[in-house]
């Protein structure tokens, strides 16, 4: 009995994993930039970056349910590993990106320590203060990071020998698209497996998870760790395409900010942060450009809107409109 | 045959009257600056400055017509501020970049101007290294060092021999220290001891017990405006340190408009050195304020005249190439150009494209029931020392 | 060396007094509702403007824009939970933190508006200016009267918690929520005043910190991060807790700067993450919150 059980449970997860034609659409739409605004690719580049950051930070608060107000440590980390590489001479960017990945997994790995024996308003509390704290490091190590100026000298190898990064930003988007294309793949299997499936009863009622034999810190480690790890690959991406670090890649503005990206969008659906990232930095941009003042006001009610009307944000909205048989 | 006239006529006609055909009689200057966020109102002056030059001398330059896009930063952001500039050289043609508050900010786009080779004039960014990043680049704003090496010079020279300094912990802060410790180490003083504050400070009692416990013959202070110029002289006062017991010195920042109407008379006595103060006693001055008042209903700072006399600039050096947007012609234009700003008299130093002003030694006094500063003492022709200093 | 620590000791005591009125009515919603309001802030610098407003443009004298600063951002915030955070009691975390940073925003956006991005002047009374010399030390009137002000405020609290029949009824809300409903206790009625009270003394802690820390639009996030980290630390719910709580943050604060100074900043996020470590509760907190 138990082993069809067991074989449906995996085909059903197979089958979650399939591709949807919306899906395969939005990839196809993602090449549009370069046809049809190709003087916007430094901005689409930039999109691409957060939406890989705002993916990152879903498997946290998404997928297993921690709150985390500091997630931009560990974008700062991997901005300013790959930054101090190339500025230490060496500028290759795929390698660099593999290490700015490393040391913010590796930072994550070291926090998770803390993070995952706490809840509610601690673990909200501790996620900031570690940001805060690492923003007071890198602002005071200035020898080191260049403090409030930023890091200088950060020059950029041709990507794979060939593509140089230039003022039209066709580089920098087809690499960060690229980058987007890995880590949204690497999500879909992580969350289609049996460990994301975990992550997720976990979510849903931690208590009951060591009786089955979930051992649900271990779990939180592990996810709080990838997640790291992808928002150091953010953070090194935005360092090598603009070629400039400074201390605003740790700040709890990016922090928040990400936050209400992953609010509009939808936490939890894989996609949510994608389509949260695009929708919160076009917007700012176009807004800016209107009424620079008092875009905070709109983007403030914007949130509320959708907190009260639309919960689970836009893709959660669009989910209830589609009936479905399971989900 | 006549079609085929007809057509060609007509393509031709689309392409006079096309933007592109126009394109030639216009000069478009993209101004980069935080309308929004905490810089906002740096930003909003900066821009004022901007505004009034062109409502004072019209908006046509060497038969050209002068076309401003603004672009709004948010704060302290260098990827948007590259991307706003790349996009403004790229998608916009702009021919020259101008605005910058802040200096990240300013050290990012600065890739723009020498990649795209485009003139670009820097109004308020205050960091040293800044006009090194790009060859086409001017700034009519100021540098930290510029003023603070002065102005230890001059303290040491008046007598003080010992100092503490109290400044914000961040790169402003320390650049401010370090040239106004090795100014007046230089002239023969001794600095006893310095604290650095964190930049999110409320509270400085601690701070400046500790200055106090060193018992110096002045207090040198450094932290940016908003809340803290207040409450630092409340605790100053707090802890009894008074302008009668305990020369205070600080950078003009402290004794803004704003800040002196918080601290109240606790500020009477202080002394600062600055580039500009809008009771700067000169005819020009008088009138800029004026009409400065007239079109936006409050006083200019020194955001606004680094705004003002960067559009002075770019006019000046559009003038002088006929009209030429070509980077290179600019800067060699701009390069020792000298003028009377609101401020007093300027120039561009030839080989370090930065500015050269005079520094002012200012006192905080009470003038007809309002708390001013009073200018009593001055240093003419300052550079920046950092760059003077760097190997040619 | 002790007179000079005395005086920074003793300002470093009345900022965290300060501190305390701002956060002692987050940590008692908190506890109460279980709502994470991180509008607070947002609460505390309305009626820190709406001081300044009375002060500069009316002409008010200070003390009395205190009483007014606090009850009319008790009516205020009133009309906010009853539109918009009853709605969201049964949320998620998640949602409330998105809820309230939404209306921070706002608030922020719409001060500049107002306002402007300048600093609030404050004109005080001629007896609060001024310092009273005591051994050498100087002792700020103003930071005397911020110590009265929040004694006076915990006492009324917890008298008002221990001895009063709506105390009780706040208490049994907050011990057990289903059992004060069966007990015939009307739960949204002590919900919505105890907001209004919490909210009220942030209101009036934002006026009095006007003085002491100055009021911009941005005050509503910045003072956000202190006053989290007071109710965190000082355990949800507990008046004494975050009494304790700020005390110890606005000392230690205080404390550092004067003696390790290269610590700055470092001192109190390294304190909070230790003790919350330790006891994630708080220092007083009832549950693990």
């Amino acid at each position: 009995m138990s082993h069809t059980r067991a074989i449906d449970a995996l085909r059903h997860l197979a089958a979650r994993q399939r591709w949807r034609p919306v899906e395969v659409a939005f990839w196809v739409a993602t090449l549009l930039p370069f046809v049809l605004a190709p003087a916007y690719l430094t901005l689409a580049s930039q999109i691409a970056i957060t939406a890989i950051f705002a993916v990152s930070l879903d498997l946290i608060v998404g997928y297993a349910g921690l709150v985390s107000l500091g997630h931009a440590t560990f974008f700062g980390l991997g901005a300013y590993t790959a930054g101090l590489l190339a500025k230490a001479g060496w500028g290759e960017p795929l390698s660099g990106l593999l290490l700015a990945a490393s040391v913010a997994g590796c930072f994550g790995w070291l926090t998770g320590f803390i993070v995952v024996r706490v809840r509610h308003l601690a673990l909200i509390m501790i996620t900031l203060g570690i940001g805060l704290l690492l923003y007071e490091v890198a602002n005071r190590e200035s020898w080191l990071t260049g403090g409030n100026d930023g890091l200088q000298g950060v020059v950029i190898w041709k990507l794979l020998g060939r593509f140089d990064f230039d003022l039209y930003g066709t580089t920098a988007y087809t690499y960060a698209l690229a980058m987007l294309l890995l880590v949204v793949l690497m999500a879909r299997r992580l969350i289609h497996s049996p460990f994301g499936l975990s992550l997720r009863a976990i979510r849903e009622n931690e208590r009951r998870m060591s009786p089955i034999g979930i051992s649900s810190r271990a779990q939180l480690h592990r996810i709080y760790t990838i997640a790291a790890a992808i928002a150091g690959i953010a953070g090194g991406l935005l360092a090598q395409t603009t070629q400039f670090v400074d201390l605003s890649t740790l700040g709890f503005q990016r922090s928040a900010d990400l936050l209400v990206m992953l609010a509009l969008g939808g936490t939890g659906r894989l996609y949510g942060g994608v389509l949260g990232a695009i929708v919160f930095m076009i917007a700012r941009d176009r807004l800016a450009d209107v009424n620079p003042q008092y875009w905070y006001f709109w983007i403030g009610l914007l949130l509320v809107c959708v907190v009260l009307f639309v919960p689970n944000g836009i893709l959660g909205g669009l989910a209830r409109l589609k009936p479905r048989d399971t989900q | 045959m006549k079609r085929l006239i007809a057509a060609w006529l007509g393509l031709l006609a689309v392409l006079v009257v096309s933007p592109a055909g126009w394109a030639q009689q216009t000069i478009k200057i993209g101004v980069i600056l935080p309308f929004s966020g905490q810089f906002a109102d740096t930003g909003i002056q900066l821009d004022n400055g901007i505004k009034l030059y062109m409502q004072q001398h019209g908006d046509i330059v060497a038969g050209k017509k002068i076309e401003v896009i603004r672009k709004d930063v948010g704060g302290i952001a260098p990827e948007v501020a590259k991307r706003l500039a790349q996009e403004l050289v790229v998608r916009d043609n702009v021919d020259i970049l101008t605005g910058f508050a802040l200096t990240p900010n300013a050290l990012a786009a600065a890739d723009v101007s020498a990649q795209a080779k485009k003139f670009m004039v820097v109004g308020n960014a205050a960091t040293s290294i800044i006009t090194t990043k790009s060859p086409y680049m001017a700034r009519t704003s100021v540098t930290l060092p510029q003023i603070d090496e002065v102005f230890g010079d001059w303290a040491a020279k008046q007598g003080i021999k010992t100092v503490y300094t109290i400044v914000s912990d961040y790169g402003p802060g320390i650049d401010a220290e370090t040239s106004f410790v090795r100014g007046f180490t230089a002239a023969g003083g001794k600095a006893v001891g310095s604290v650095r504050v964190p930049v999110a400070n409320p509270d400085f009692s601690a701070f400046v017990q500790r200055a106090k416990d060193a018992n110096p013959d002045a207090i040198f202070i450094f932290v940016p405006g908003g809340a803290q110029p207040a409450a630092l002289g409340k605790a100053l006062a707090g802890r009894g340190i008074t302008p009668k017991t305990m020369k205070i010195l600080g950078n003009g920042e402290i004794a803004m408009e704003d800040a002196l109407k918080n601290m109240g008379d606790d500020a009477i006595g202080i002394i600062t050195a600055f580039h500009y103060d809008p009771n700067h006693d000169s005819a020009l001055n008088k009138q800029f304020v004026a009409d400065y008042n007239k079109a936006f209903g409050r006083n200019p700072d020194i955001f606004s005249v680094g705004g003002y006399d960067g559009m002075r600039l770019i006019y000046e050096a559009l003038a002088k190439t006929g009209g030429n947007t070509d980077g290179q012609a600019l800067i060699d234009a701009a390069k020792g150009m000298a003028w009377e700003s609101p401020r007093g008299p300027i120039a561009i130093d030839k080989d370090t494209r930065d500015i050269v002003q005079t520094v002012y030694i200012r006192r905080v006094e009470k003038v007809d029931g309002k708390l001013v500063n009073v200018e009593f003492d001055k240093i003419p022709d300052v550079k920046d020392p950092v760059k003077a200093r760097m190997p040619k | 060396m002790i007179a000079p620590a005395v005086g920074v000791i003793f300002d470093g005591l009345a900022y965290g007094m300060l501190l305390f009125l701002l956060a002692v009515g987050l940590s008692v919603t908190l506890g109460l509702m279980n709502f994470v309001n991180l509008a607070h802030g947002a609460f505390a610098m309305f009626g820190g403007y709406v001081a300044a407003t009375l002060m500069n443009t009316l002409g008010w004298p200070f003390l009395t824009t205190l009483p007014v600063a606090f009850l009319l951002t008790a009516v205020v915030s009133v009309a906010f939970e009853r539109a918009l955070y009853r709605r969201l009691y049964r949320a998620t975390e998640l949602d409330q933190v998105l809820l309230t940073i939404g209306l921070v925003f706002m608030s922020v956006a719409a001060t500049a508006y107002i306002y402007g991005t300048q600093q609030q002047p404050v004109r005080l009374p001629a007896f609060l200016r001024g310092y009273t010399a005591i051994d050498g030390v100087n002792l700020s009137h103003y930071r005397l009267f911020l110590i009265v002000v929040a004694l006076v405020v915990t006492l009324v609290l917890v008298v008002a918690l221990e001895r009063t029949r709506f105390g009780a009824q706040v208490r049994a809300s907050v011990d057990n929520q289903r059992m004060a409903r069966g007990l015939g206790i009307n739960v949204e009625l002590v919900f919505a005043a105890t907001f209004a009270l919490g909210s009220g003394l942030a209101g009036l802690g934002g006026a009095l910190s006007i003085e002491i820390i100055g009021l911009d639009p941005n005050f509503a996030f910045t003072y956000l991060i202190y006053v989290l980290i007071v109710v965190a630390v000082g355990g949800l719910g507990s008046i004494r807790g975050s009494l304790l709580a700020a005390v110890l943050l606005g000392v230690s604060d205080a404390a550092g700067k004067y003696y390790v100074p290269t610590l700055g900043s470092f001192l109190i996020y390294l304190v909070m993450i230790s003790l919350l470590l330790w006891r994630p509760a708080g220092l007083f907190g009832r549950r693990a919150a």
